[in-house]
């Protein structure tokens, strides 16, 4: 559960000749987003979506207003623990920011050596869900893909690679990797940890429309089999249109609408390329 | 030719003491320039103006002790650091005394590389780091240094060569070294041919040393292929 109350924020530029101006990215946004919804925000580069998202996760605080994250104001959070709560959330990007010089697998299990090594709460708390009986609410409300990570890293990376579909290339490093392959090897990532929620910044805005199905059917399943939230921000709306419950519509960092999409088979629509460009190409709507 | 050749055989032991005390020369220089060089330089970009963990008063005490190092003419620099050097190992004069002032220029000169080379890491990198909750220290280990090393280890190639220059005029205080037998032999004593002998040896060992870390750092990079 995510809740926006009248946030505003307000980014000072530093010119190179003095000076700061300020940029208003967003103003005065309210909003909320359910749990295991797919929720967009679409808008025009510049509108304030990559912000948007970037509270959510903390990266930014709001210049007024309060973000709550699972009834959390994220503002009253000490460094430390807006670092911990991160862990709990995941983020892909529209570049993938994959290591390079990682393989496939080191990538995916990268968040968890983060978490080990700190002995921050959350981190191993599949060990002692496991040693309490498994009775948490956490751990009955998942599916068998996130649950039954209780391995090494190394085997908890591989079995998300698995879920992704991109298991056969754990050894390769990202460059030999396309641009489909390399945003399901993020997800991969982003859900080891097993976050409640999945943050997207255009993640297919650099893909070609094939590629761009086969993440967004992953998305789908993520939903599907983790009950994650996921918020995807996208300037592509028929990419929002396909994936999402309900969208928020910004324009020039003013929330105009949130919608409920109509979209009867957002399901199956991508599942398969040659399907949907045969509906397409047979003058069905797209 | 049979003459020169008996010649040789004869410094054949001063030579090799000469390059056994330019290994130790670079090899103080060098891990001062790992062990302080490397943190300087990190400190310089974490610290630097749009930098991750921005701080104007460091970035200005790091910086500014680079650039006094790098920018003092190297003889007077030794000459400067006498006193320091003097408290610091006992005494001034000899290999180990001359690692001293050679270790401040390794420093100064990989810290400046390992800034620049960890300011070519893209923000992508920065940004996950911080999307995943990562420390500073974790920014630093778990992610700069993996998708810088190859630079590291280039720079680290340019400033051993660096250092091989440098060393060659610490005989001035005693530091011995390759460079120094080649002086001696060459300007003091005319014995031209080996002078040239041993230029041709440190040519030897410069060329060695960059093909070996020009492929280390080859093996090391991954962003394409
Ligand atoms: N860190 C920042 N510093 C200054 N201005 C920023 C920063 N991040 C975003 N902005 C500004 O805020 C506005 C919204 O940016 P952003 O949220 O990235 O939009 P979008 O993702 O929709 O393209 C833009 O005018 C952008 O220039
Ligand atoms: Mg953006």
């Amino acid at each position: 559960m995510i809740e926006f109350d009248q946030v505003n924020k307000t980014f000072t530029q530093r010119s190179a000749t003095g000076r700061g101006k300020s940029v208003h990215a967003l103003h005065d946004i309210s909003l909320s987003i359910d749990e295991a919804e797919i929720f967009g925000v679409v808008g025009e580069s510049g509108s304030g979506k990559s912000t948007l998202l970037r509270l959510i996760n903390a990266l930014e605080a709001p210049t007024s207003g309060v973000v709550r994250v699972n009834g959390v104001d994220l503002a009253a959070l000490r460094p430390a623990e807006k670092r911990l709560q991160r862990r709990r959330i995941g983020m892909i990007f529209q570049q993938f920011n994959l290591l390079a010089n990682k393989t496939v697998a080191a990538n995916v299990a990268l968040p968890l050596s983060l978490h080990r090594r700190r002995g921050m709460p959350g981190s191993n708390s599949r060990a002692s869900t496991e040693a309490t009986g498994r009775g948490s609410a956490e751990t009955s409300g998942r599916g068998a893909a996130a649950t039954s990570g209780r391995g090494a890293p190394r085997e908890r990376a591989l079995e998300m690679l698995d879920f992704v579909n991109m298991g056969a290339h754990a050894a390769k490093h990202p460059a030999q990797l396309s641009g489909g392959e390399k945003q399901r090897v993020a997800i991969a990532r982003a859900l080891v940890n097993e976050p409640d929620i999945l943050l997207c910044d255009e993640p297919t805005s650099s893909l070609d429309s094939q590629h761009t199905d086969e993440v967004m059917a992953t998305l789908l399943r993520v939903r599907q089999e983790m009950d994650t939230s996921i918020v995807v921000v996208s300037h592509e709306l028929e990419v929002i249109r396909g994936a999402c419950d309900r969208a928020a519509i910004l324009e020039s960092g003013r929330l105009t609408g949130v919608v409920d999409i109509a979209a009867p088979e957002a399901r199956e629509r991508f599942n398969s390329y040659s399907e949907r460009a045969r509906r397409y190409l047979e003058g069905g709507q797209q | 030719m049979n003459e020169f050749g008996e010649r040789l055989a004869r410094y054949q032991g001063e030579i090799i003491t000469s390059i056994l005390e330019t290994g130790a020369m670079l090899g103080w220089s060098l891990l001062a320039a790992v062990l302080i060089g490397l943190p300087v330089g990190t400190g310089m970009y974490l610290s630097r103006r749009g930098g991750p963990k921005e701080r104007g008063w460091l970035y200005a005490g790091l910086n500014g002790f680079v650039n006094v190092v790098r920018s003092v003419p190297f003889l007077l620099f030794v000459v400067a650091l006498i006193p320091f050097t003097r408290w610091a190992v006992g005494t001034s004069f000899g290999t180990t005394a001359a690692a001293v002032p050679l270790s401040f220029v390794a420093v100064a000169l990989y810290a400046r590389w390992a800034e620049q080379t960890l300011v070519e890491v893209p923000q992508a990198t920065v940004e996950l780091a911080d999307s995943l909750g990562a420390s500073t220290s974790q920014l630093v280990t778990r992610f700069l240094y993996p998708e810088a090393r190859s630079g590291l280890v280039l720079s680290l190639t340019t400033v051993t060569i660096s250092m091989i220059s440098y060393s060659t005029i610490m005989g001035v205080v005693g530091g011995g070294g390759v460079g120094d037998f080649a002086i001696r032999y060459g300007y003091q004593r005319y014995e031209y041919d080996i002078m040239y002998v041993t230029i041709a040896v440190i040519v030897v060992i410069v060329m060695l040393i960059q093909a070996f870390g020009t492929r280390l750092s080859m093996a090391l990079d991954h962003r394409s292929r």
